[in-house]
C-alpha cells in the first residue's frame, strides 16, 4: 500500500507511462504499420508517375491538381502534390482507422472493462487515446511529406522555390514552409481524429466507426464541390484541409490559415466534448 | 457523484490534486470497514425497461470468501459491473472497502483486483505484454517493480512458461488464468472474480479453487461468482444467491445448510401403520410413496422414532435421516432451469 501511494504521487508520470504503453500498442500493431507503409509508398508512386509524364514531354499529369506545373522545375513541390492528393481520402482513412479503433477496439476486445476496473480512469483513457491519435496524425503527415521530399529531390531538380505568388525564395525557406504546411495538415488530421474518437465511443465495433468516418469525409467533400452549397462550405469539416497553399505565398495568407486553424480547433473541442459526454456516462457492457 | 469523480480525474490528470492519497474525509480508508462490499437497494433498469438487478443489498464481510451464486441471467454480472464502476446503478448505494462507488473508484479500485465476465486482453500481445499494459494503465503502480510483479503474478497462476506466447494462442483455461493473474498484479484487499471457472475443465476448475483458497489465506476478501454451486461451495464461507435480479439468500454457508430441514425416511412393508405412528409423534409434512414413508424430523431423535415404530409392531426394513444437498437447496432457491426433470 505505502509503495503504491508513493508511486501515485506524480500523476503526470503515471499518465506518461500509460501514454507510452498506448503508443506501443498503436505503433506496434502490424495493421497500423501497414497503413503507414502504404501511405508512405504513395508519394513514391506519384513521383515516379509524374516523372515519367514530364519525361515524355507532356505538359503535366492529372488536370486540376495544384502545383503540378511547378514540379518539373522543383522537386520540393512533390510534397505539396502528395499532401493534396492523399488528403482527399488516404490520410483521413488512415487516421480514421486509428481513431475509430481507439475506444471501440478496446470495447470489442473486452479490454475496456479491464482498463476501467484497474482503474485507468475514464477521462484518463480518453486523454491518452486522443494523444496517441494526434501522434499518429503527425506521424503519417510527416511521413508523407518527408518521403515526398526525398522522392522529389531524387527525381526532379532541387533549388530555390518559386512560390504561388511568383516570388522566389531560397531552398531553406521553402523547406521551412513545407514544415509549416505539414504542421497545418497534421492539425487538420488531429481535429479529424477527435471526430473519430467521438464516433469510437458510440459503438463497440471499430469497423462501424471507421466506415462512418469515411462516409462523412466523402459526403463533406462532395458538398464542398457543389457551388450551390457555397454558404455552408466554410463550416464543412474537410473544407480547410487543403488551404495550406496560403503558406506558399508572400506575404503568407494568414486570414485563410487562421480560419482553417479556428475550424480545426472548434471541431476538436466539439467532438472532444461529445466523446467525453458519452464516454464518462456510458455503461460498459462488453 | 459522477461529476465529482470526473472532475477529480480531470484535476488528477492535470496534476492538480493527488487522488490516490487517502484524505481525511475518506474515513473508510483510515478505519477499515467491517464490510468489504456493502450495497443498499442497488437497482439497474436498462433502457428497454428490463430490470436486471432489483434492490440488491449485499453485505460481504472482510476476510471471507463470498460465493455469489445464481443461474445465468440472474443479474450477477450486472451487479459486479456496478460494484466496479463499469455500469452505473439506476438507484441505490454501493460501498467498496468503505468507500462509496462509483465516486470513489479512483481511490478504492487500486486495492481491488478483478476479473469481469471473462478475461479481456489484446489477442495480438503476449501474456506478459498484456499484464504490462494493465500495469501501465494503473496510476498507482510503481514502474520499477513492474517486471517483478508481472513475473510473480504469472508464476502464481502457472503461466510463466507461456509468458512470451501471444494471448491469441492461449487455451481457454490459460486465458482465465491470465485474467486472475491481472487481478494479482498489486497487493489487494479484495478480489472480485466473475465466473472464473467458466469454460474450464475439471482440472482447471480445481486449480482455480486452490488459487482462491490460497488468496484467502493471505487475508484477502474474495468475491467469486458462479452459476454452479458445486464449483465454489468447497471454498466459500459465505454465499449470496441471486434469482431473477433479486438476492434471495445471503449469509454464512452454514446458515444456508441450517435452513434445510432434515427428514426421516422409513422403508417398511406396512407404510400405513408407519404413517400412523409418525403422525402420532407429531411429525410434519408426512409423505408416503410405495413402501417409503418420510416426514420432517424436526427436533425429534431418530432413535426414539425407531423405538416407537418397533413398539407399534411396524417391521422396519430401513430407517435413515436425509439432509438435502446444498445443490438441492440452491436449485430450490433459484428454481429449476428449463428442461430439468427429475
Amino acid at each position: 500500500m505505502t509503495e503504491s501511494v508513493t508511486a501515485g504521487r506524480v500523476p503526470i508520470r503515471g499518465w506518461l507511462r500509460f501514454f507510452r504503453s498506448e503508443l506501443r500498442l498503436v505503433f506496434g500493431r502490424r495493421r497500423n504499420l501497414w497503413i503507414l507503409a502504404v501511405a508512405g509508398a504513395f508519394p513514391v508512386l506519384i513521383g515516379i508517375g509524374l516523372r515519367l509524364a514530364t519525361h515524355q514531354g507532356n505538359s503535366g499529369g492529372p488536370d486540376g491538381v495544384a502545383f503540378i506545373s511547378q514540379l518539373a522545375g522543383n522537386g520540393v513541390f512533390l510534397s505539396f502534390i502528395a499532401l493534396t492528393l492523399l488528403l482527399t481520402l488516404v490520410m483521413p482513412l488512415a487516421v480514421g482507422v486509428a481513431a475509430g479503433d481507439s475506444i471501440a477496439g478496446e470495447a470489442g476486445y473486452g479490454t475496456l472493462r479491464t482498463l476501467l476496473a484497474i482503474p485507468a480512469g475514464r477521462v484518463r483513457i480518453l486523454s491518452v487515446k486522443y494523444a496517441a491519435i494526434v501522434v499518429f496524425a503527425v506521424a503519417i503527415t510527416f511521413l508523407v511529406a518527408g518521403v515526398a521530399l526525398a522522392t522529389g529531390a531524387a527525381l526532379f531538380p532541387i533549388g530555390p522555390v518559386t512560390l504561388l505568388s511568383g516570388t522566389t525564395v531560397p531552398l531553406a525557406d521553402g523547406v521551412v514552409r513545407l514544415l509549416l504546411v505539414a504542421l497545418y495538415v497534421a492539425a487538420a488530421m488531429a481535429s479529424f481524429g477527435a471526430m473519430g474518437l467521438a464516433f469510437s465511443t458510440l459503438t463497440e465495433h471499430s469497423l462501424g466507426a471507421i466506415a462512418a468516418l469515411a462516409i462523412l469525409v466523402v459526403v463533406s467533400e462532395v458538398i464542398d464541390n457543389v457551388p450551390q452549397f457555397a454558404a455552408v462550405h466554410p463550416y464543412l469539416p474537410t473544407h480547410w484541409w487543403n488551404s495550406f497553399d496560403a503558406l506558399l505565398r508572400v506575404p503568407v495568407d494568414t486570414g485563410t490559415l487562421g480560419r482553417g486553424l479556428l475550424s480545426f480547433g472548434i471541431y476538436t473541442l466539439l467532438w472532444g466534448s461529445i466523446a467525453w459526454a458519452r464516454f464518462s456516462t456510458a455503461d460498459v457492457t462488453n | 457523484m459522477t461529476g465529482t469523480r470526473i472532475r477529480n480525474e480531470a484535476l488528477s490528470a492535470a496534476g492538480l490534486v493527488t487522488i490516490s492519497e487517502p484524505t481525511a474525509e475518506s474515513a473508510g480508508a483510515a478505519a477499515p470497514a467491517v464490510l468489504a462490499v456493502a450495497s443498499s437497494g442497488i437497482t439497474k433498469r436498462f433502457g428497454s425497461g428490463q430490470v436486471a438487478v432489483d434492490h440488491v443489498d449485499l453485505a460481504v464481510p472482510r476476510g471471507c470468501v463470498y460465493g455469489f451464486l445464481g443461474p445465468n441471467g440472474s443479474g450477477k454480472t450486472t451487479t459486479i459491473r456496478m460494484l466496479l464502476g463499469l455500469a452505473f446503478p439506476t438507484s441505490g448505494r454501493i460501498e467498496m472497502l468503505g468507500v462509496p462507488m462509483p465516486s470513489g473508484a479512483v481511490q478504492v479500485l487500486p486495492r481491488v483486483g478483478s476479473l469481469v465476465e471473462g478475461p479481456g486482453f489484446y489477442p495480438f500481445l503476449t501474456g506478459w505484454d498484456n499484464l504490462a499494459r494493465c500495469d501501465a494503465a494503473d496510476r498507482t503502480a510503481n514502474p520499477r517493480t513492474a517486471a517483478a510483479r508481472i513475473g510473480e503474478a504469472l508464476d502464481r497462476v502457472g503461466l510463466l512458461a507461456a509468458a512470451r506466447k501471444r494471448y491469441r494462442h492461449y487455451s481457454l483455461g490459460m486465458k482465465q488464468r491470465l485474467g486472475i493473474a491481472a487481478s494479482l498484479l498489486a497487493p489487494r484487499e479484495l478480489i472480485v472474480l466473475d465466473e472464473p471457472t467458466n469454460g474450464l475443465d475439471p482440472q482447471g476448475t480445481r486449480e482455480v479453487r486452490a488459487l482462491i483458497r490460497q488468496i484467502a489465506t493471505e487475508g484477502v476478501t474474495v468475491f467469486v461468482s458462479s452459476h454452479l454451486l458445486g464449483e465454489v461451495e468447497q471454498v466459500c464461507s459465505h454465499v449470496g444467491v441471486m434469482r431473477a435480479g433479486r438476492l434471495v439468500f445471503q449469509g454464512p454457508l452454514e446458515e444456508l445448510r441450517r435452513t434445510s430441514a432434515a427428514r426421516i425416511r422409513v422403508q417398511t412393508a406396512e407404510p400405513a401403520a408407519a404413517e400412523a405412528v409418525l403422525h402420532r409423534l407429531g411429525l410434519a409434512d408426512l409423505q408416503v410413496s410405495g413402501h417409503q414413508v418420510s416426514a420432517q424430523l424436526g427436533e425429534d431423535q431418530p432413535e426414539r422414532i425407531c423405538t416407537e415404530l418397533v413398539h407399534a409392531g411396524v417391521a422396519v426394513r430401513d430407517l435413515g435421516v436425509v439432509v438435502p444437498s446444498l445443490e438441492e437447496l440452491f436449485v430450490g432457491l433459484t428454481g429449476e432451469g428449463f428442461d430439468v426433470h427429475d
